[in-house]
């Protein structure tokens, strides 16, 4: 027998994009727009997040969240304060979000209820880059406890991003934080990428932050 | 690590490529792979050595071509490979630039399989 050689020319995760892309189609026909939350464990994912929710509800806007974690429903729990319907996704030791978790955990919800749908990732700076969610805008998190240089050492992640946002500024001075590095280094791996800096605990950046989320639109 | 749900894809991929040409056994699997790509090809490498036990690809071989990142400079009207994916801007002229025309890729371009 010869050996044979057999074009294939297929994306290896191929079934998440498609997932996603339908995903994505039946979110922006129910006139929803989503965002994919990612960040270190430990950034203030669900603390920015608790706030956003409760300020764009105040503002009339219909938010929902879905919620990644390997194990607990903590977050989701603390989420659920803010009046915004939530749902955890339990991913029990899978380091990322897929298109297919969303999709079963979107089951029951009727979406054209719903204006804006946030996604908050597992804390992993890694993985989750590889997965579209069938978002559409992927936000990445980093605080100013974690280092000026986080960017240069997750460059993948924050080039897929589309909007950084570097929380727990009210530590800032406490941890001889350099601002302008910070974001020299965020557009070095994304050139022109949107930066905010808020602190969720004493609000200050958020009405920045929640202006820009109310003027997002999904592309139809 | 999600190197080992990627060669699952892979592994699953491949054994279906090769049903539908009829192969008997896959020897090797050519894999093409960005920088950008977010896996890394040693875990790649390591998963795929136990991953294909039962498979139409036991005992094959996984070949990585690594892709280097490509970007478009405006000013130079040039795509130019970046050698540093720490610095995304034109190693010729220095002009920031993110527009990504190769790099992301994880794919499988073909493989090697016999055929009775």
């Amino acid at each position: 027998m010869t050996p044979r050689i057999v074009e294939v020319r297929k994306k290896v995760l191929s079934k998440n994009d498609e997932l996603a892309h339908i995903l994505r189609e039946r979110l922006h026909a129910a006139g929803v727009f989503t965002l994919n939350l990612v960040s270190s464990p430990g950034t203030g994912k669900t603390a920015l997040l608790q706030k956003t929710l409760a300020a764009m509800l105040a503002r009339g806007k219909k938010v929902a969240a879905l919620v990644g974690d390997l194990e607990t429903d903590n977050d989701a729990r603390r989420l659920a304060e803010s009046g915004a319907p939530v749902r955890q996704i339990q991913t029990h030791g899978c380091c990322h979000l897929e298109a297919n978790m969303i999709a079963s955990h979107l089951e029951g919800w009727e979406l054209n209820t719903i204006d804006t749908l946030f996604i908050e990732n597992v804390g992993n700076l890694v993985c989750p880059a590889s997965y579209d969610l069938g978002e559409d805008m992927r936000v990445a998190l980093l605080s100013v406890t974690e280092g000026e240089d986080k960017p240069l050492k997750y460059p993948t992640m924050f080039h897929s991003s589309d909007v950084a946002v570097i929380t727990k500024m009210d530590l800032a001075e406490a941890c001889d934080f350099d601002r302008d590095l910070a974001v020299a280094n965020i557009r070095s791996v994304r050139p022109e990428m949107q930066v905010f800096e808020v602190s969720a605990k004493r609000g200050t950046g958020m009405d920045a932050w929640i202006e820009f989320l109310l003027r997002q639109k999904p592309q139809v | 690590m999600h190197e080992l749900s990627i060669v699952h894809s892979i592994v699953e991929t491949a054994a279906e490529a090769a049903a539908l040409a009829n192969a008997t056994h896959v020897s090797k699997v050519y894999l093409r792979l960005g920088v950008l790509s977010g896996a890394v090809k040693d875990s790649l490498l390591f998963c795929y050595s136990f991953s294909t036990q039962g498979t139409l690809l036991e005992g094959s071989s996984l070949e990585i071509e690594d892709l280097p990142v490509k970007i478009f400079c405006a000013p130079c009207n040039q795509v130019q490979d970046l050698p540093d994916i720490q610095r995304f801007r034109c190693p010729v002229c220095g002009t920031p630039s993110g527009d990504v025309r190769q790099g992301k890729e994880l794919e499988i371009g073909s493989i090697e399989c016999e055929v009775p």
